[in-house]
């Protein structure tokens, strides 16, 4: 299939964060922090609860002014990133009222919406650009469809669908495998695999670790600063782990996950 | 054949006689008015999940109206200063103590209307505190008509400018903030739109009934359709079908204005709890949710 899109500077950094501070009202969520993420790969980023993955999210969207240390995306600052449109987030199956009146088409469209006048009134090419998201993901046949009567997968596609349509070149993922059956999980991940090949670059919020050694290129350890980072297979060991989660034993890697059991 | 040529007379009887008296024309035509306004506005309170924030910024205009009344000025200035201050108090003191939102919107807008009734009680002034708690559009007067064309015209245009952007507010706005989209001025806009219609509504059917008209029509519309845009349409069809109705109603049986208009919306409401085609308790079809595979 042709690339419908072209994502520019192919060859660059995508994420660059350095030293970077941040605190809520004196409290530090994130310390010293450093990241850095080339075009096209998949990257877990992998902590607690509360150990600042949400914060980190939040930084490189540019909701919270880091108190020291910089971000780049593609080379541009945050807020010119934001207007570039580059940085797409996909929400937690849980953050979404799924009873909100619109339909797939709606939500898609909603990924154009930046990049449209005041009105918001769609021109032919942000209607092609949603069409083709759709197609993507292979929704576009359900396009009309309430997003209320989807099944969770088709319902995390279609929030993926919006993330192509915005044309952003990095993705943020919260928790994309909660409660996911594994024919769900598949499909997905053989779409972040076709998007790594597009050279956008996912960054992935989760403390599922079977996933992270699955099909994730990099991982972040975190807990309130980057513990360690690299490839999968060098970062993940035993100790780093332990190290993460607050030096309860990683037999988590080998156990059975909490999405799995959710499944069933 | 007799009595049908009868039923259709009386019929157009109970129809045309009200509007032989200019009050009931001007209650017509603002509480059809109000109706639209407040309907399309619903929309985004029930999606917003902000209908105790209206039932308290409508009770929270109360001092404004007394104020603006005592010093001279347009009374929606004093209730869209104190709507909105209301707004940021409940923001203030949620953000600075640790008693949840619920009990903090409670305790401002009972303060602030609590105030309101001080002041009227206060105040040598010809104000009615029953027209402003019941509303009285039946006395409405030409300059209160003005407001409130005025303010529909404020509210309907920001609704209709940023509708889409609203949407998005009400739906994702995570989303809407990461693709540059300004969410504390939006959240602002609807707020200060809020205490404009809770003005309009005043009018109509009171500050103590303004809250149906706020809600209601919404959840209606949310109950019969999918679609955003249809529900915003079958929103305000209803409200104004309701205030129209109403009025009528209350003229035929000689009771409560207000009442009459709320009574209908909720009539409304609860035709399409039951018989809402998808959504109703006595639906037509199942749900197709999650039956279809992935």
């Amino acid at each position: 299939m042709a690339r419908f899109e072209s994502l520019r500077n192919v060859d660059q950094l995508r994420i660059e964060a350095d030293g970077l501070c941040v605190d809520y009202n004196g409290t530090v969520a994130l310390y010293d922090a450093g990241l850095r993420l080339k075009a096209g790969c998949i990257c877990g980023l992998v902590g607690m609860n509360g150990a600042g993955k949400s914060t980190l999210f939040k930084a490189l969207m540019g909701f919270v002014r880091p108190s020291r240390g910089s971000i780049r995306i593609n080379g541009l600052s945050v807020a010119q990133a934001q207007r570039d449109q580059a940085v797409a987030y996909v929400p937690q199956s849980e953050g979404i009222d799924c009873s909100f009146p619109v339909s797939v088409w709606d939500v898609v469209m909603m990924g154009r919406y930046g990049s449209m006048n005041l009105l918001r009134i769609p021109r032919e090419s942000d209607r092609a650009a949603v069409r083709h998201a759709l197609e993507r993901v292979d929704l576009l046949d359900l396009r009309e469809r309430p997003i209320g009567s989807l099944s969770g997968g088709q319902r995390k596609r279609t929030f993926l669908a919006r993330a192509i349509a915005q044309r952003a070149s990095v993705l943020l993922l919260d928790e994309p495998f909660n409660g996911v059956d594994v024919r769900t999980e598949k499909l997905m991940a053989d779409l972040f695999l076709q998007f790594r090949d597009d050279g956008r670059t996912i960054l992935i919020s989760t403390h599922d670790l079977s996933h992270v050694r699955d099909f994730c290129d990099l991982v972040v350890l975190i807990n309130k600063t980057v513990l360690a980072y690299g490839e999968t297979s060098e970062v993940f060991t035993p100790e780093n782990l332990a190290m993460t989660f607050g030096g309860m034993p990683p037999n988590l890697l080998t156990g059975p996950t909490s999405s799995e059991e959710l499944s069933g | 054949m007799s009595t049908a040529l009868l039923a259709s007379t009386s019929a157009l009887t109970w129809l045309m006689e009200p509007l032989s008296h200019g009050f009931m024309v001007r209650a017509l035509l603002v509480s059809a008015l109000v109706g639209g306004v407040c309907g399309l506005l619903s929309c985004y309170m029930t999606l917003k999940g902000w209908a105790l924030m209206g039932d308290a910024v409508s009770h929270a205009v109360l001092p404004g109206v007394v104020v603006a009344y005592a010093l001279g000025l347009p009374f929606s200035l004093g209730a869209f200063v104190f709507g909105v201050g209301s707004v940021a108090a409940i923001g203030f003191i949620k953000q600075k103590s640790r008693v949840k939102e619920d009990t903090v919107i409670g305790l401002v807008f009972t303060g602030f209307f609590a105030l309101g009734l001080v002041l009227v009680s206060r105040t040598r002034s010809n104000i009615d505190l029953t027209h402003i708690l019941f509303g009285n559009v039946l006395g409405i007067s030409i300059a209160d008509i003005q407001q409130t064309l005025w303010i529909s015209l404020i509210v309907v245009a920001v609704l209709l400018l940023l509708r889409r952007d609203l949407m998005l507010f009400c739906f994702d706005p995570t989303h809407a903030r990461s693709i540059g989209i300004n969410t504390g001025l939006l959240h602002y806009l609807l707020l200060s739109v809020l205490s404009l219609s809770a003005v309009a509504g005043l009018q109509t059917v009171g500050i103590i009934l303004v809250v149906a008209m706020l809600v209601t029509p919404g959840a209606t519309a949310y109950l019969l359709t999918d679609r955003f845009d249809r529900m915003t349409i079958l929103a305000i069809a209803s409200s104004v079908l309701s205030s129209v109705l109403g009025v009528y109603i209350s003229y035929w049986t000689d009771s409560s204005t207000s009442g009459c208009i709320v009574l209908v919306q909720t009539g409304l409401f609860l035709l399409a709890f039951l018989f809402a085609p998808r959504y109703g308790l006595f639906k037509r079809r199942p749900l197709t949710s999650a039956a279809s595979p992935d």
